[in-house]
């Protein structure tokens, strides 16, 4: 009787998460790799093959944007991790502990607000009439008005500030853990100050290090409003084509494979990163 | 530990530069509203509120402007919804993984993360195709017209609640995680059956963490883009209506006057949690 209802009540609650999981995770991602593998031959009459792929294999553009997106967002993340070190090291062992909570909070704060209008922010800083090249005029840098925008230094910077609070969190909560003592330690052993960085403090934070990079690289590559905001027409960004094939062309089999492709590049350059620095999916990004 | 002046100095100002570089487009975002001037740009014309309470073109105000104002309803009643749906599967999800003993309960778990890491815009693509399908096909069977699984609020909400269950999920299993099992065990001991347990115990316990996943749930709702661009229908939430009015219309103050709006609204949002979070502590 009290094992009958320990199962029920598992399965009541088990109910929401299946249909959640399957419905609107494993079932639509099952649905669009089968539309990736249909080929239309007139209204209503379908194949079934690799015709989609074949296509985006002999097509420069596409295989050009999705290489250039993955290697943008590898830039990406090495910059946000360089630029975000420092500054987690500096809230979780650095900063008084009064100081340490705000510091923190100003960090998210980029977070409380709509990607749409940090990107807005950027655009009236960077443009031609823009708040910095009026700056830059007055002290008479430049004689004329220059266009930050629409270049991949801005994308790329864009992309940095969008992703720089997911790459700080996971570094601040495992740099918060390390004791002290054992940067302490490595001093008093006589190493010096780059010696303790590269052999104890890395080391250490590595799990940060990983989580943050994974997020980061997915967030990134799967950006889709920087990107065309900040690079305009030229930014090239992957997803911009998958939309492209969705919205624009009204072509779902092509855009189903490009959506497949997305992900399956992704997923492998995280799972390769994994390989490489001998960490476990479940052991960084599923712990916190 | 090496104390070196002019590092500590560097350091100092590193850190200062970062936090300059956060702050910058959310400032220049949000001091345009105030400037009188029909562009979003320097010089500085004067200070107005024209572009939140004007009623007349072509400094029309935020408050005034009919399509900002629509936009910024279907934004709430998403959020709305989708903070609620999350909030509780994230709580059964939460007992699930916390409470319940089961086979492929690692997998499981990690499954329950996926949603966060993938690209918005294919998580939106996907729940589109899957509905257009089951719409077509439900049609052509049965002749049947199943408005809501074609683009519009429902699959807006569906595509939101994907991954923001993710975010409620791990919010309230931590939170979970940290209740001492003696204290529903003393309660059992008493005599309490299980519903009384769990309404006088365990959903107390949870209440920050419920209020807090609720307000992460409906900020991010309130602020997504990319999944909502893909299954948007006539029913356009503000971030789509306000990106439409960028490209269409291009940039003009009554834009920061909403992200400078938005930005208050955020900020009370933040207040509400942190203080929620504050009285979990006292407790």
């Amino acid at each position: 009787m009290d094992k009958d209802i320990k199962r029920l009540s598992l399965i009541l609650l088990m109910a929401p998460f299946a249909l959640w999981i399957l419905l609107l995770i494993i079932i639509p991602h099952v649905g669009i790799f089968l539309l990736s593998l249909r080929e239309k031959i007139s209204y209503k009459e379908f194949t079934y093959g690799l015709g989609n792929y074949i296509e985006f294999l002999n097509e420069p553009i596409y295989w050009n944007t999705l290489l250039r997106t993955g290697s943008m967002s590898l830039l990406v993340t090495i910059l946000a991790l360089l630029i975000g070190f420092p500054v987690a090291y500096y809230i979780a062992k650095v900063a008084r502990k009064k100081s340490k909570g705000a510091l923190f909070l100003l960090c998210l704060l980029p977070l409380w607000v709509s990607e749409l209008i940090r990107t807005f922010g950027w655009i009236l800083l960077l443009r031609e009439t823009g708040v910095v090249s009026g700056f830059l005029q007055t002290i008479g840098i430049i004689d004329q008005p220059v266009e930050f925008l629409y270049n991949d230094v801005t994308v790329i910077m864009g992309l940095v500030y969008t992703v720089m609070l997911f790459m700080i969190v996971p570094l601040v909560s495992t740099l918060d853990g390390m004791d002290d003592a054992m940067v302490e330690a490595g001093y008093n052993l006589g190493g010096s100050g780059f010696t303790v960085l590269r052999r104890i403090i890395i080391p250490y934070a590595m799990p940060g290090i990983v989580a943050g990079s994974i997020v980061v690289f997915m967030l990134a590559a799967g950006s889709y409003l920087t990107p065309i905001l900040l690079g305009g027409k030229n930014s090239s960004w992957f997803t911009e084509q998958i939309y492209d094939q969705f919205i624009t062309r009204y072509n779902w089999e092509s855009g189903a494979a490009f959506g497949f492709l997305l992900l399956a590049f992704t997923s492998i350059v995280v799972w390769l990163g994994l390989r490489l620095t001998g960490q476990s999916l479940a052991t960084t990004v599923a712990k916190d | 530990m090496i104390k070196n002046p002019v590092f500590t100095l560097a350091y100092r100002c590193y850190i200062l530069a970062f936090f300059l570089f956060l702050a910058a487009p959310l400032a220049a975002a949000g001091m345009f509203a105030f400037n009188d001037s029909l562009f979003p740009a320097l010089p500085w014309q004067g200070f107005t509120l024209d572009w939140f309470f004007n009623d007349t073109e072509p400094k029309l105000g935020m408050f005034h402007d009919r399509r900002l104002l629509r936009g910024l309803y279907y934004s709430f009643i998403i959020a709305s919804c989708v903070s609620l749906m999350s909030v509780f599967v994230g709580t059964c999800n939460a007992f699930l993984f916390t409470r319940g003993q089961f086979p492929g309960k690692g997998v499981l778990y990690i499954l329950m993360v996926v949603p966060l890491v993938i690209p918005g815009v294919i998580l939106g693509i996907s729940i589109l195709v899957l509905a257009s399908t089951i719409a077509n096909g439900v049609e052509e069977a049965y002749g049947w017209e199943w408005d809501f699984l074609r683009p519009g609020l429902p699959l807006v909400v569906l595509g939101q609640f994907s991954f923001v269950t993710t975010i409620t999920s791990l919010v309230i299993t931590a939170r979970l995680q940290k209740l001492d099992f003696s204290l529903e065990e003393a309660a059992f001991n008493l005599g309490a059956k299980r519903l009384r347990v769990l309404r006088t115990i365990t959903l107390p316990f949870l209440k920050p963490a419920l209020i807090a996943s609720g307000l992460v749930a409906f900020l991010v709702s309130f602020e997504n883009f990319n999944t909502t661009l893909m299954v948007v229908g006539s029913e356009a939430p503000l971030t789509v209506t306000m990106f439409d009015r960028m490209v269409k219309v291009g940039s003009t103050p009554v834009l920061n006057a909403v992200s400078f709006f938005l930005m208050i609204g955020s900020g009370i949002l933040a207040l509400a949690m942190v203080f929620a979070q504050r009285n979990s502590k006292s407790e």
